[in-house]
C-alpha cells in the first residue's frame, strides 16, 4: 500500500484547504502546481482529464482531489486526499460557525466576504487559463473548449451534456 | 423550524440524497431537498445559510452540511451530513480512479479522455467568465481579481500566499466602503 505516498498528498493539499475561498476552481491552479509540476505526480493533460472526469460524477466538486488522490496512491490516496483537502477546512467551519452566524451581517464580516469575492474570480479565471493549456492539446480541442464555454454562458443546458459531447467527439477521434 | 427536532438519521438521508443527485453543481439539489421536500429552511434562510458557506474556506455544501448538522443534532448531526453528502460521490470517484487507471491508456478510451478533458476545461473556463461578467466585481475590486489570476497563473504563487498578500488590502478596501 501507499501509505508513505498518501501522507505527503494529504500534507500538500491540507496547506491549501484553510484558504480554498470560494471552493473547487479556486485551488486548481495550485493544486495544478503542486501534482504535476512539484512532484510529476501526473502530467498536465492527465490533470485536465481527470478534472473532465470528476466533473461528469455527482457531489460536491471538491472530489476530485479523491480521483487525482486515487492515481496517484490507490485507496489511501484517494482517503488521504478527502482529508487533507477538506479535513482542516471542516474544522474551521465546525468551530466557527456559531460565532459566525452571531456575528453575521456585521461590518466587519460583510466586509470581509466582499473582500474574498475578487479574489475567488480571479483563481477560477486563472483555473480556466491552465486548465485550457492542460487540455488544448489540438486545434479542435481549443475549439471544443471555447464552443462548451460559451454555450454555457449563453444557454442553459446542464454541464453533463457538454461532458457527454466531449467524450462522443473524443471518441470519434474529433478531438 | 426546531432544528433540534430533525436527527442524525434524517440528517445522513437528505444530504445523501443531496449528494447523489448533485450533478453539475449541488446548489439547485440542496435547494430542492431542503427548502422544497423537507422545509427545513424558508428560500430566504437557504440562501442565507448558502452565502454563510461560502463565505468559508472549503466546499460551500460541505461546509453547509457541517454547519446545519450542527445545529440540528451537534457534532454527530455535522458527522451524519457530511458522511450522508460525500459517501456516495467518494465511491463513484474511486470507480472512476480504478476505470481511468485500468483503461486511461487504451486507444478509443485516449480520445474520449481528450473529449473528456475539453468539455471539463470549457466548463471551468466558463465558470470563471460567468464570475468575472458579473456586477460584484465593480471595477476597483477588479484589480485584487486580476492580480489573483496573474499570481497563480504566472508566478505560480502558493494558495496561501495570494490569499495572504492581497485579502488584507481587499478586506481593508471593502471594510471602508462599508461605512
Amino acid at each position: 500500500m501507499n501509505w508513505e505516498l498518501a501522507l505527503i498528498l494529504a500534507w500538500e493539499l491540507a496547506q491549501m484547504s484553510l484558504f480554498a475561498v470560494g471552493g473547487a476552481t479556486s485551488i486548481i491552479p495550485d493544486l495544478q502546481r503542486r501534482v504535476v509540476e512539484n512532484h510529476a505526480w501526473a502530467s498536465n493533460a492527465q490533470f485536465a482529464e481527470m478534472l473532465g472526469l470528476s466533473q461528469s460524477a455527482p457531489g460536491p466538486n471538491m472530489l476530485v482531489v479523491s480521483l487525482i488522490g486515487w492515481k496517484i496512491a490507490g485507496f489511501p490516496g484517494a482517503i488521504a486526499a478527502f482529508i487533507g483537502m477538506c479535513g482542516p477546512s471542516s474544522v474551521l467551519v465546525f468551530s466557527l460557525s456559531r460565532f459566525w452566524e452571531r456575528h453575521r451581517g456585521r461590518r466587519w464580516s460583510t466586509s470581509l466576504s466582499a473582500a474574498l469575492a475578487p479574489i475567488a474570480i480571479g483563481l477560477t479565471l486563472a483555473s480556466g487559463y491552465l486548465v485550457t493549456l492542460g487540455a488544448g492539446t489540438s486545434v479542435s480541442a481549443g475549439v471544443f473548449i471555447g464552443f462548451t464555454a460559451l454555450a454555457t454562458l449563453l444557454t442553459k443546458w446542464h454541464p453533463i451534456w457538454f461532458i457527454g459531447l466531449g467524450a462522443a467527439a473524443g471518441l470519434a477521434g474529433l478531438i | 423550524m426546531d432544528f433540534t427536532a430533525i436527527t442524525p438519521r434524517e440528517l445522513f438521508i437528505a444530504f445523501f440524497k443531496i449528494g447523489i443527485q448533485g450533478f453539475g453543481g449541488v446548489l439547485p439539489w440542496a435547494r430542492r431537498v431542503l427548502v422544497e421536500e423537507r422545509h427545513w429552511f424558508t428560500e430566504e434562510e437557504f440562501l442565507d445559510a448558502w452565502g454563510l458557506a461560502q463565505a468559508l474556506p472549503g466546499g460551500n455544501i460541505i461546509n453547509l452540511s457541517i454547519g446545519f448538522g450542527l445545529r440540528c443534532a451537534g457534532p454527530l448531526g455535522s458527522s451524519a451530513a457530511l458522511c450522508g453528502l460525500t459517501l456516495a460521490p467518494f465511491v463513484i470517484m474511486v470507480m472512476l480512479g480504478v476505470l481511468y487507471t485500468e483503461y486511461g491508456e487504451v486507444a478509443g478510451v485516449v480520445g474520449l479522455l481528450r473529449g473528456v478533458a475539453a468539455a471539463g476545461a470549457g466548463l471551468v473556463v466558463s465558470a470563471g467568465l460567468k464570475f468575472a461578467i458579473s456586477p460584484r466585481l465593480r471595477s476597483p475590486l477588479a484589480v485584487f481579481a486580476i492580480a489573483a489570476f496573474i499570481l497563480s497563473a504566472f508566478v505560480r504563487w502558493p494558495l496561501a500566499l495570494v490569499l495572504l498578500l492581497l485579502a488584507p488590502f481587499s478586506w481593508w478596501y471593502c471594510w471602508r466602503r462599508a461605512k
